[in-house]
């Protein structure tokens, strides 16, 4: 099937198989390899971009879900000299280790401070209960994401 | 010189750049023009005759390229999977080792064992033809139970009683006498839960062979990719190592489960020599649970005698460990020296004496997760100590306290091996007892019981033996390697420097710590220096990361690398200047002529090693580069106190956790904001033990707990924030007086949370994982 997509502001006129994943379109056809698969149940949340602006597991969602959507990606909220500032807050407060699971628990952070008025430890504790992370025990990500708050 | 970005410094991490802005460089974001995919055809059986392999249908599907089974890679004198460590049994025999091809070939042992790699021009293509291969299986009834596995089926015609060795360590007689004269004996039984590792990048391999040059590269996840050269190498006959260069770029986490060589990166590499094209693999998630070594699976019975006044007399501990299948590349080390050793702990208990059973089941096989051995030590120990306490009325923390090794014991030579260079246990006991306020908890416990709630204590007072290893110790005990660890620090034209170390790092954060020590020791801006890793083509022969030894050896090696760097720098500064070497020093970035204002900078001296124009030619090599490898002394021996106070709800079996503190002695610390990460995600993981993990099959050796949907990770919400702490004794025999920090969670706090629950519930035992039903049930005395 033919698919147009907008990823990180560029459009993209694709075909594709029907089955195919988006995950795979932005890894293996766009190389937004930033973007990673960590298992096959949509359950860790290594995969989190921005589906018209909100966080989708993109292990989970067909190609032709993403047909005339804006797809933002890990690569697209920020550079190594233009942090968005949940990229910020992760690094200023060791939110990552191996970084494996990062880009997935940053998508879903900027979308759980987007959709809330004030978040404390519970409530992000809950919104980040989709990502898995093995290397953190999460404590430096909480405080990451209640920082990141106070700056966007 | 103490600066912003120096030794102790809690210098923001150089990595963290390229991983949050999506930058990182993961095996299976590397593709190469022309490559295929494998996908392997696994054993839906946990114990089968294989009587033959049909390959024809896959073959025929679209897009496949070829098929390969084990008898391909045994026609091609491809070797087995070797087990890196001997262990002798008690009557001096050599353990058991089945042969462990890479791909089975007349028989299958556990679910998921790969019987035949399927090569696809997509992986669509190699997951349709994995599906349509034909294997002729006989099922032969399993053996999953470790606990009745020494009287069940034998699964290996060299193995009686499905036994690997059964070994023994410590002093019979004396531990039979010290009972004999006990005035309490405590005892427990107790299972430490098998667990599945779930680093969230899962395994991947990408193959390529060069025709021209007759070499072989493999991008893979491993931990210690000079381990994985050396085994492709010398066991699998891939190549002679140096036409084989294996890279671990950017690895998602390993825990242990990546240190070994598996079945499929070796597949993987001898697959593109054979094709002479590129093959890539990547674990899905069922297959990491599959396929990884898993970690842990003990049942255990242990006693402690004491004496009247609560003196420990002794320390008996039976074990059976589970092997799995197969024994994977360091298997049969960890339920052995890596953990007898460990049962002293903290405590001057005069006689131990420990036997361990390893039994072959029909489940994957079991290897070191993070700890290794260590944790499970720690289980016994501190549920055995916390048990007498409670039995005898004597406080948990005072009865560790009065039998505690002294600070001035040390060197203290336990009764199973070790000798401990340094401590103070009392120190990191008070300090936790402080951050949990032991004083305050009656008064919280009967508030939580005004609600209707359970509150708890548990206490954990770890020792770890890490810093692996001595070399010759650990050779005369077994090991197959050496276990020391190289490192190259280049200092460039200009001064500035690029270490190239044996340690990966794989979320240990070496490429700013180990900046940290050059920009320290030389006086190099830190944003001058890059450290190298993961390459066996840039790295001499290197035994990478495990047991916690990137900076206590590691970071050594490169210490004493450094020191030959500024004794160069010396005798070249002592030539420019004109002055007798003996006068010069070095301090703070410059080479300095005593009593004198003659000085020069490191980047003058640099400069003109490699622009030799005023330069000993005669008597110096130009250059200033050096190598060197660090062999340690002894282990280094972490040790601290881990507290966790838990509210449960009778109405439901949930286990609040309230607090958890960590006091932990690492010796001294080169970036405390890393330390603290590595500290939190190994309590999490124990933690996740304690309460949530559990690796299950069932009774036909199907797993059943082999996705994220029946496995039990910790997820954010099942976690609180830590207090965590550190106290300092300087290990003794390391040039930075580190002792090392990425198992002490794990090790530590899983004892901690189910002396906690024990506590709460008041009852003498809860297995673990304590999810709510198991608490439940243990409330009303079913557990």
């Amino acid at each position: 099937m033919q698919i147009k997509v907008t990823v990180n502001g560029t459009a993209h006129s694709l075909d594709v198989p029907d089955n195919t994943l988006l995950v795979d379109i932005l890894r293996e056809r766009l190389g937004l390899t930033g973007t990673h698969v960590g298992c096959d149940t949509s359950q860790c949340g290594a995969c989190v971009v921005h589906l018209d602006g909100a966080a989708v597991k993109s292990c989970t969602v067909l190609a032709g879900q993403a047909d005339g959507a804006e797809v933002t990606t890990i690569e697209g909220i920020g550079r190594p000299d233009d942090l968005h500032p949940m990229q910020a807050a992760f690094r200023e407060n060791h939110a990552l280790q191996c970084g494996f699971c990062t880009p997935g628990m940053i998508m879903s952070a900027i979308d759980l401070v987007n959709n809330s008025d004030h978040l404390d430890e519970g409530t992000v504790r809950d919104g980040l209960e989709g990502n898995l992370c093995r290397c953190t025990g999460y404590h430096n990500i909480v405080k990451a994401v209640l920082a990141a708050q106070e700056n966007m | 010189m103490a600066t912003e970005t120096g030794i102790g410094a809690s210098v923001k991490r150089k990595e963290d750049a390229r991983f949050i802005t999506g930058r990182g460089r993961y095996t299976d974001d590397i593709g190469q023009h022309g490559q295929t995919y494998a996908v392997f055809a696994r054993s839906p059986y946990a114990r089968a005759k294989l009587n033959g392999i049909d390959t024809s249908a896959a073959m025929a599907t679209d897009g496949v390229v070829t098929v390969f089974t084990g008898a391909d890679l045994q026609a091609d004198a491809v070797g087995d999977l070797p087990c890196g460590w001997m262990v002798k049994s008690k009557d001096g025999s050599d353990m058991i080792q089945p042969p462990h091809p890479p791909i089975a070939v007349s028989s299958v042992n556990y679910v998921g064992e790969p019987y035949a790699v399927v090569i696809g021009e997509t992986l669509e293509a190699a997951k349709n033809g994995a599906e349509a291969v034909d294997a002729d299986f006989e099922e032969l009834t399993a053996v999953v139970d470790l606990a009745t596995a020494a009287n069940a089926d034998q699964i290996y015609e060299a193995a009686p009683n499905n036994q690997c060795y059964d070994w023994e360590l410590g002093d019979k007689a004396a531990t039979d006498a010290a009972f004999a004269d006990a005035h309490h004996v405590t005892s427990i039984d107790i299972v430490n839960n098998r667990l599945i590792p779930n680093a969230i990048e899962p395994r991947a391999a990408l193959g390529e062979y060069d025709e021209a040059a007759g070499t072989y590269t493999l991008h893979t996840t491993s931990q210690n990719p000079h381990l994985e050269r050396l085994v492709l190498a010398a066991f699998v006959n891939i190549a002679p190592e140096a036409r084989l260069r294996v890279i671990s770029p950017d690895v998602g986490g390993g825990f242990g489960s990546k240190i070994f060589v598996y079945a499929e990166e070796t597949a993987v590499i001898w697959a593109a020599g054979k094709l002479r094209r590129p093959v890539k693999w990547r674990a899905e998630r069922s297959e990491s649970f599959l396929a990884d070594a898993h970690g842990r699976d003990h049942v255990t019975k242990a006693e402690l005698a004491l004496a009247a006044d609560g003196t420990f007399l002794g320390l008996r501990v039976k074990t059976k460990a589970n092997m799995g299948a197969y024994l994977s590349t360091f298997a049969s080390s960890v339920p052995t020296y890596l953990y007898g050793t460990l049962l002293a702990g903290q405590y001057k208990t005069p006689a131990i004496y420990v036997e361990v059973q390893s039994l072959f089941t029909n489940t994957a096989p079991v290897d070191a997760y993070r700890g290794a051995g260590r944790p499970e030590a720690t289980y016994v120990v501190e549920r055995l100590v916390e048990t007498a306490a409670r039995e005898m009325g004597i406080d948990p923390a005072e009865l560790r306290r009065q039998n505690f090794i002294q600070p001035g014991d040390f060197p203290y030579a336990t009764p199973v091996a070790l000798t401990y260079d340094t401590g103070d246990y009392e120190a990191s006991l008070d300090r936790a007892l402080g951050h949990a306020d032991y004083a305050g908890f009656a008064a919280r416990k009967a508030a939580s019981e005004q609600a209707g709630k359970k509150r708890g204590i548990g206490f954990s007072c770890y020792i770890e033996a890490c810093g692996l290893a001595p070399s010759q110790v650990a050779i005369s005990l077994g090991a197959g390697i050496g276990l020391f660890e190289v490192a190259e620090v280049r200092v460039d034209v200009t001064g500035s420097v690029t270490v190239v170390t044996g340690s990966h790092s794989h979320g240990q954060s070496h490429e700013t710590t180990f900046a940290q020590i050059i920009s320290e020791k030389l006086g190099v801006p830190f944003e001058n220096v890059t450290v190298l890793h993961g390459d066996t083509g840039r790295s001499d022969y290197a035994l990478g990361t495990y047991g916690s030894r990137s900076l206590a050896v590691g970071g050594s090696a490169i210490v004493k690398a450094t020191d030959k760097i500024i004794a160069k720098g010396k005798k070249i500064a002592a030539h420019m200047l004109e002055a007798d070497e003996a006068q010069v020093d070095f301090e703070d970035g410059s080479f300095n002529v005593a009593d004198s204002n003659q000085s020069l900078t490191f980047g003058e001296v640099a400069f003109s090693a490699y622009v030799p124009a005023n330069y000993p030619l005669e008597e110096l090599e130009p250059g200033l580069s050096e190598k060197a490898f660090y062999d340690p002394p002894n282990f280094t021996y972490p040790a601290g106190t881990h507290i966790c106070e838990v509210e449960v709800d009778p109405d439901t079996g949930v286990v609040n956790i309230e607090q958890f503190v960590a006091v932990d002695d690492f010796g001294h610390i080169i970036n405390p904001m890393v330390v603290e990460g590595q500290v939190h995600g190994g309590l999490a993981q124990g933690i996740g033990q304690a309460l949530l993990e559990h690796a299950v099959y069932d009774d036909t050796g199907q797993l059943l707990s082999g996705s994220y949907m029946d496995y039990t990770m910790p997820r954010a919400d099942d976690l609180p924030s830590f207090t965590v702490d550190t106290t300092v004794t300087p290990c003794t025999h390391n040039p930075l007086g580190v002792k090392g920090c990425g198992e002490a969670g794990a090790i530590g706090s899983t004892a901690a949370v189910m002396n906690a629950v024990t506590d709460a519930l008041g009852v003498a035992s809860v297995s673990m994982p304590a999810t709510p039903e198991t608490v439940w049930r243990a409330m009303r005395g079913n557990d």
